[in-house]
């Protein structure tokens, strides 16, 4: 790799250590990739979730909060993917204590290297977007696939150890969505009825995600008629279809910025389109409907509800209470928090009985054992995102819209 | 006999040598091992209820999430990781893992490599060449 002056004297150490290990790692994944030369970043995100850190993780972050200020401070803005536990709510939902101990050594840490605990996988509509062309270092595959195509800026997938390492030396290996020739079709689909809620667009995502092959797959939708798909609905699709299809990039055919028209999308001429009608959605949707009517809880996450999405969700259980029998979730980041308590949103949804979470999301909890302690097994979400990763952790998921969730938890039984 | 040697893209990590466990099927640590007892735990994985730890892995795609990348650390931490990792198509995620935990990895064989090792075979694994040596095959 081609390294510029500022770069060999990094990696000579003489910015501290924590710098030219850091930077160390990225020219093997750099080597790797076959990049030519690393890429400025203007922003890194990073994943550290106690469930994913574990123990080691946490003493590799504790090491680097180790260091002088001026080797360990990060050189960028540098923010946080949703935590393991929110620290005012983890009691009401029996979340075990050593869990939350090993989050607040991780916080401590990251304080401690000047990240900004963010504790969102919504930044992109919540804390500073990104911007056509600009690269940046992201580390949730959410955040990454909506960067990439929504708004036309330059990441690849950095793990939290990848994105800490941006962090430290502000720049990454130039591979990937960094450059052009990664940023084409390679795959075509034709929309026959163009999604209507949230959870149509999620379900659209799982189905071109199960259809992909490789994260070096980029789908190119065409067909999308009637108003512009908002921001949360590009997100639960985008979300969907980053953990269906372990993909990194979308293009929507005259509403994603680099997909004017076919002929801009695709080198050569397209492939040939795959048709994606009403009934493949409803197949979709209906294969998560679970063989009875029984539901232990609801959850709304996966990513994090958007200020929108909460104003929707207090209009449908604005002066409702839930069925004794059902718990229901709900998660966004400490800014939407704040802005659904001056709205009057909160306090809306938790006369229901609902529980508003923040700085969370349902999957990066310790899942497994909060389903444990509570005794919830059944989930009914609005997220094809959570459908997908939920099962691994022994839920046995159904995926419906909004409304239908809420209806649900009222009622105490799948309606 | 001599020996085999395979060539791939370089990788990252250092040398070592070990027994293979093969099988055509993909890779995520978070969604296909039990990390604390060492084995496969996803029923639809063709390695299901085999133990890896210390075995040079050879599968065909790195699948899953970002949270692989913290994952190979730990389990190196624990001496529960496998010896290294072989696959057809690596991912950023696992090759950010790899170098984190500074583990064997090599990807890009010229032919499928799942087909050309055996389980149990004996492996010298070189990222540094990117070839992998299989003791006396031909």
């Amino acid at each position: 790799m081609k390294l510029t002056d500022y770069e060999q004297a990094m990696l000579a150490g003489e910015m501290g250590e924590p710098r030219r290990a850091a930077l160390a790692r990225q020219v093997e994944i750099g080597k790797f990739f076959d990049a030519e030369d690393f890429v400025a970043v203007a922003q890194a995100h990073i994943m550290a979730d106690s469930e994913a850190l574990g123990e080691a993780g946490v003493e590799h972050l504790e090491e680097l909060a180790a260091y002088p200020d001026a080797e360990r401070q990060v050189c960028i803005p540098t923010i946080t993917d949703p935590r393991g536990a929110d620290f005012h709510a983890y009691e009401r939902i029996k979340q075990d204590e050593k869990f939350v101990d090993l989050e607040r050594r991780a916080d401590a840490a990251f304080r401690a290297l000047g990240v900004m605990m963010t504790d969102t996988c919504i930044n992109y509509q919540t804390v500073m977007p990104p911007v056509l062309g600009e690269h940046l270092a992201m580390g949730d595959t959410g955040v990454v696939i909506y960067s990439n195509s929504v708004q036309g800026a330059r990441t690849n997938y950095e793990g939290g150890p990848s994105a800490l390492a941006s962090a430290l030396t502000g720049r990454t290996a130039r591979y990937g969505f960094h450059l052009d020739e990664h940023r084409r079709g390679t795959a075509r689909f034709q929309l026959e009825e163009t999604p209507k809620t949230w959870t149509e667009w999620g379900a659209l995502g799982g189905l071109v995600g199960n259809a992909m092959g490789s994260y070096f797959q980029v789908p190119v939708i065409e067909g999308v008629t009637g108003s512009t798909p908002t921001s949360d609905d590009l997100k639960h699709f985008g979300a969907a279809l980053a953990s269906y299809g372990s993909t990194a990039m979308f293009h929507v055919v005259g509403v994603t910025p680099e997909a004017p028209d076919l002929g801009t999308v695709f080198d050569g001429a397209p492939p040939d389109p795959t048709p994606v009608s009403r009934a493949d959605l409803d197949t979709f949707i209906t294969s998560y409907a679970g063989d009875d009517d029984s539901l232990d809880v609801v959850v709304f996450a996966a990513p994090q509800l958007s200020i929108m999405e909460l104003e929707k969700l207090a209009g449908l259980l604005k002066d409702r209470s839930l069925d004794s029998g059902v718990s229901l979730l709900v998660a966004t980041n400490p800014e939407n928090a704040r802005a659904a308590e001056r709205f009057g949103f909160r306090d809306a949804i938790e006369r229901s009985g609902a529980l508003l979470l923040e700085g969370v999301c349902f999957y990066q909890m310790h899942a497994r054992e909060l389903g444990e302690a509570n005794g919830w097994t059944r989930l009914m979400t609005n997220s094809a995102k959570l459908t997908n990763i939920i099962g691994g952790y022994g839920y046995d998921p159904v995926l419906a819209d909004m409304e239908r969730c809420v209806e649900s938890a009222i009622a105490g039984r799948i309606v | 006999m001599a020996d085999l040697i395979i060539q791939g893209h370089v990788g990252i990590g250092p040398a070592v040598s070990g027994e293979a466990l093969v099988a055509h099927d993909n890779f995520s640590a978070r969604y296909d091992l039990d990390r604390v007892k060492g084995t496969f735990s996803r029923p639809a994985h063709k390695l299901y209820g085999e133990n890896y730890v210390g075995k040079v892995l050879v599968l065909n795609i790195a699948k899953g999430g970002v949270a692989t990348a913290w994952m190979l650390h730990t389990m190196k931490q624990r001496d529960m990781a496998p010896a290294a990792l072989l696959l057809n198509w690596a991912n950023p995620i696992i090759a950010q893992g790899a170098a984190f935990a500074d583990f064997p990895l090599i990807d890009r064989f010229e032919d499928d490599i799942t087909a050309q090792i055996n389980t149990g075979d004996t492996v010298l694994v070189d990222p540094t060449s990117g070839t992998v040596t299989i003791g006396g095959r031909v």
